[in-house]
């Protein structure tokens, strides 16, 4: 069969068409690079706190203790001064736009613990001049306080106030000093780190294991298989101002 | 021989600025031996060969450091094949340096190095009771 030089042009100019067309397709449609990635890949640590059980006892600080005695935080009691990893905030104060006349009045004075949220896509590790700050491949946002020169461009980022800077020497703050985690110094900025040196050591967090109710719970939310996940499936949960785009590690059922 | 006394004088000057080390150092008690240290008394061996250690133990602490905080490199494989957990406080000072004011300390005042400010955050496990796991 012969080919007329028009009906060739015809045949060239529909798969030139079609080949564009398919990789705009890909290119709208394909796979989001940040979305979670199939089992067996990178871990990503979350924790879900039961805000039902927490409220149960208001005057409980067991995650809190837990928390200064593993990672020798200061007791600073001037408020501008306070060093804060996990602390109770009010109810209206962490869920400020997630609220009706109802919840307020049911819910007003109620207290639940806050900490890092060890974002998706976090903004203190954006602003950081000397990479002192950063986000691991386990989704943990880490600091080297080596590194951090207290110039406290994170704290200005945060929109979680989960940072905290030390205006003075903290060791005179610190209750009982322990040696198997440091301190800090004068000058540099801290936060939670979700017990990292916990976990690699296989152990979870100090706040999940001093919670005498069991009310946080802590897992791999990339593993649908993991007690985390469950519960995200069985209850509704809510993470603090996710509309910021940050995507946090840490949801709270209602 | 008019000048006897002048020559004494200049010879007694002369001697007494040339002995002037001499008598300084002895005046001020130093000597020329290094410091006594308090060597570990349960361990026998370090990560690494002691001239090493003596040159560079500086540096090798900051690879420590760089790897466990930024690499979770956690555990340190010796020049002998032995592994250690890379930890300053446990590692160096909990099962070797026990006396770090008689070791590290010590040292670090004869050579005259000031700092080194890792004691400003790391804690001497001896310093503090310690924590029950």
């Amino acid at each position: 069969m012969k080919i007329t030089r028009k009906e060739f042009l015809c045949i060239a100019g529909l798969a030139a068409a079609g080949a564009g067309a398919a990789k705009a397709v890909q290119t709208i449609g394909g796979a989001d690079p940040a979305a979670p990635q199939a089992s067996g890949a990178a871990k990503r640590w979350g924790m879900v706190i039961d805000f039902q059980k927490c409220r149960a006892d208001r005057d409980c600080d067991d995650c809190l203790n837990a928390c200064r005695a593993a990672h020798n935080v200061p007791d600073i009691p001037e408020r501008e001064r306070e060093v804060k990893w996990v602390w109770k905030e009010r109810y209206e104060k962490v869920f400020p736009f997630q609220q009706t006349d109802y919840t307020r009045r049911a819910f007003e004075g109620h207290v639940l613990p806050i900490l890092c949220n060890q974002c998706a896509n976090p903004a203190c590790v954006r602003v950081c001049p000397t990479a002192a700050t950063w986000k691991r491949e386990d989704g943990i946002v880490m600091m080297d306080w080596h590194r951090c020169i207290g110039c406290r461009y994170c704290m200005a980022a945060c929109p979680y106030g989960s940072r905290s800077f030390n205006w003075s020497d903290p060791r005179p703050h610190i209750g009982k000093l322990t040696s198997e985690f440091p301190t800090r110094t004068k000058g540099v900025v801290e936060k939670c780190n979700f017990c990292e040196e916990r976990l690699a050591n296989g152990r979870v967090p100090a706040c999940v294991e001093a919670c005498r109710r069991k009310a946080i719970v802590f897992g791999d939310l990339n593993d649908e298989k993991s007690t985390v996940r469950q519960l995200l499936r069985a209850r509704y949960s809510i993470q603090r101002t996710p509309e910021l785009g940050t995507g946090p590690s840490v949801f709270y059922l209602i | 021989m008019r000048d006897r006394v002048p020559i004494a004088i200049g010879l007694l000057l002369f001697v007494s600025m040339v002995t002037f080390p001499v008598w300084h150092a002895a005046y001020a008690k130093t000597t020329a031996v290094g410091p006594r240290l308090k060597l570990p008394e349960r361990q026998k061996a370090c990560v690494a060969p002691v001239a090493f250690m003596r040159a560079s133990h500086m540096k090798l602490l900051t690879d420590w450091r760089e790897g466990a905080v930024r690499s979770d490199r956690l555990t340190y494989t010796a020049y002998d094949g032995k592994k250690y957990r890379v930890n300053l406080s446990s590692t160096c000072l909990g099962e070797c340096h026990t006396n770090k004011k008689e070791f590290c300390d010590r040292c670090h005042q004869y050579a005259a190095v000031s700092g080194p400010y890792c004691w400003d955050c790391h804690v001497d496990p001896t310093s503090v009771a310690r924590r029950t796991p």
